[in-house]
């Protein structure tokens, strides 16, 4: 199960680095181009997954 | 005096009394260095998030990206992507030496390094190299603050001279009396102050400019008519650039003295694991200022520094009053992180350069600690005084690139003892000297680039020195272990990172 969580800090790496799956302008959302509502939205992705991997992983001495 | 003076004053002066009171905070005994440097390690969740914020998104973050983003278009909000992957790598990284630091007392990394290693020279160069990268991101703290006081004076960044002086000799003053304690309380009114002023920025520039599409537009036609073209998305050439920028800047963030001491002043290690979740918050804001430098551009501000661009529109578009709020959220946001700099190299120089290590730690350490936090903060002033600012710019870039190379010593160092420590310290000179290399061959830029098998690769300088320093570390240690040269005693067991 621990081992399986850290896929969940690898994530945003893959959705992060590799900026030929996100360098373009359409879709829009709200005027701005698909390359940055896209990054935009990985900050908040990894915060969720983040949390994920905290819940999974907290252990019973854990305050 | 304008409203906005008035403002600003107002501010300052609450957060000085802010400063010196904070020493009450806890009934805490601020002889001893834990006390002093790191608030007795008894900050929650809560505190630590706005410690960290405060610590980590600087006033001078919040100036240089919107006008990096102004000034090349696309490649400039690589700062999303790395104030994204930094909390993963600060997750694991952060909670593993959270732990190890606490077990054994430690107050730097360098403490760490002489534990893990056994080797003086290892520990030193640690803890110098945190110094000197440290410096110069003081004194772009106090750029960015001279900046704010310029406006109101008719003589501009001379007649700031006085202010700047008066505001830092008090961050000076209120530092030596509360320790962490100051900045970590004055942190609280920073982080409102910014969310404040950022929030209402997004709110109000882009609909007073038409909006995010006409914004995105007309910088895509300024941008393609500058003498050197750039656009709204990257050019393909650029992906390597960008990747190895977020990629190695994410690596150094939690490595610079200042988020290890903010850090270490959490309480448990569940706080730090929290905060690595709660702490993007933070990002979204960055992520959201940096379009700003696309409103500057399609609001034709164009200031002789780009540093300006962030308070020349922050003073278009807002009234007096908020302009003041404004300034107000820069400056404090400068006087947080140059506090904990400044104790954070402070810790390094008397732990781990002046002194040799004593278990107990006396009350003397702390008094080193607190006369190099003042002599610190007098340095970086005088620095503002006579290095122009392009050379502090220049020398906080190379400062990243030189703080990074202490990752496999520090940062692997957590994991592994399979490294010699000569080896470390030979990987970590070559690192320097090519990063030193690399910087002044391009006139410091950030990128180098690599011309090989035909073909070029433009990437981050930091990243590729880590490189070199990680395949000289590894040769030297098979070879060092072949020649069964002594590895040095290693202090900690598995038990203490369990």
């Amino acid at each position: 199960m621990r081992r399986a969580a850290y896929v969940l800090l690898v994530l945003p790496f893959v959705g992060t680095l590799i900026p030929p799956i996100y360098n373009r302008a359409a879709p829009a959302l709200f005027g701005l181009p698909f390359f940055y509502w896209y990054q935009l939205a990985w900050v908040l992705i990894t915060a969720a997954l983040l949390g994920l991997y905290i819940a999974l992983t907290r252990e019973r001495h854990d305050v | 005096m304008s409203s906005a003076a008035v403002v600003l004053s107002i501010a300052l002066v609450g957060v000085t009394a802010m400063g010196f009171g904070a020493a009450r905070w806890g009934n805490a005994n601020l002889s001893q260095l834990e006390e002093w440097a790191l608030g007795g390690r008894s900050f929650g969740t809560v505190v630590s998030w706005f410690l960290l914020g405060g610590d980590l998104y600087t006033a001078y973050t919040f100036i240089a990206v919107p006008a990096l983003i102004y000034g090349v278009g696309a490649l400039g909000f690589f700062a999303v992507p790395y104030a994204t992957i930094a909390y993963p790598i600060a997750l694991v990284v952060l909670s593993r030496f959270w732990v190890v630091a606490r077990r054994r007392g430690y107050l730097t990394n360098a403490d760490f390094v002489r534990d893990r290693y056994g080797d003086r020279a290892l520990e030193i160069a640690v803890a110098l190299t945190g110094v000197v990268a440290a410096m110069p991101y003081i004194a772009l703290q106090l750029v960015g603050m001279r900046a704010v006081f310029a406006q109101f004076s008719t003589l501009g960044a001379a007649g700031a001279l006085p202010a700047l002086s008066i505001a830092f000799v008090l961050l000076g003053a209120y530092t030596y009396v509360s320790g962490l304690r100051a900045p970590a309380l004055i942190a609280f009114v920073k982080d409102t102050l910014i969310y404040v002023t950022v929030i209402a920025a997004i709110v109000v520039i882009p609909a007073s400019l038409g909006g995010w599409q006409h914004v995105l537009t007309s910088s895509e036609a300024a941008l393609a008519a500058r003498p050197h073209p750039s656009s709204i998305l990257l050019a393909p050439g650029q992906y390597f650039t960008y990747a190895t920028m977020a990629f190695g800047s994410a690596l150094s963030l939690f490595i610079y003295p200042h988020s290890i001491t903010s850090v270490l002043a959490a309480r448990s290690r569940e706080v730090i694991r929290r905060n690595a979740a709660l702490l993007p918050i933070y990002s979204l804001l960055l992520g959201l200022l940096a379009l700003l430098g696309y409103c500057a551009i399609a609001a034709h501000i164009a200031p002789k520094d780009a540093s300006n661009v962030v308070p020349l529109l922050f003073a278009r578009f807002f009234p007096g009053w908020f302009t003041g709020v404004a300034d107000a959220a820069i400056v404090i946001g400068a006087l947080v992180p140059a506090a904990i700099m400044c104790i954070g190299a402070a810790n390094l120089f008397a732990s781990n350069v002046f002194r040799e290590f004593s278990p107990e730690r006396s009350s003397v350490e702390t008094h080193v600690a607190k006369l190099l936090t003042l002599a610190i903060a007098a340095f970086a002033l005088l620095t503002v005084f006579f290095v122009p600012v392009p050379f502090a710019i220049d020398f906080q870039l190379l400062g990243g690139a030189l703080m990074l190379q202490i990752f496999p010593t520090f940062v692997l160092g957590l994991w592994t003892r399979w490294f010699h420590p000569k080896a470390l310290l030979a990987g970590w000179t070559c690192g320097l000297a090519a990063s030193c290399a690399m910087a002044t061959a391009t006139g410091f830029n950030a990128n180098y680039t690599i011309h090989a098998f035909g073909g070029s690769l433009t990437g981050f300088i930091a990243l590729y020195s880590l490189l070199i320093n990680l395949l000289v570390s590894a040769l030297l240690t098979v070879l060092l272990r072949a020649a069964r040269l002594s590895e040095g005693l290693d202090r900690t067991s598995a038990m203490d990172y369990a």
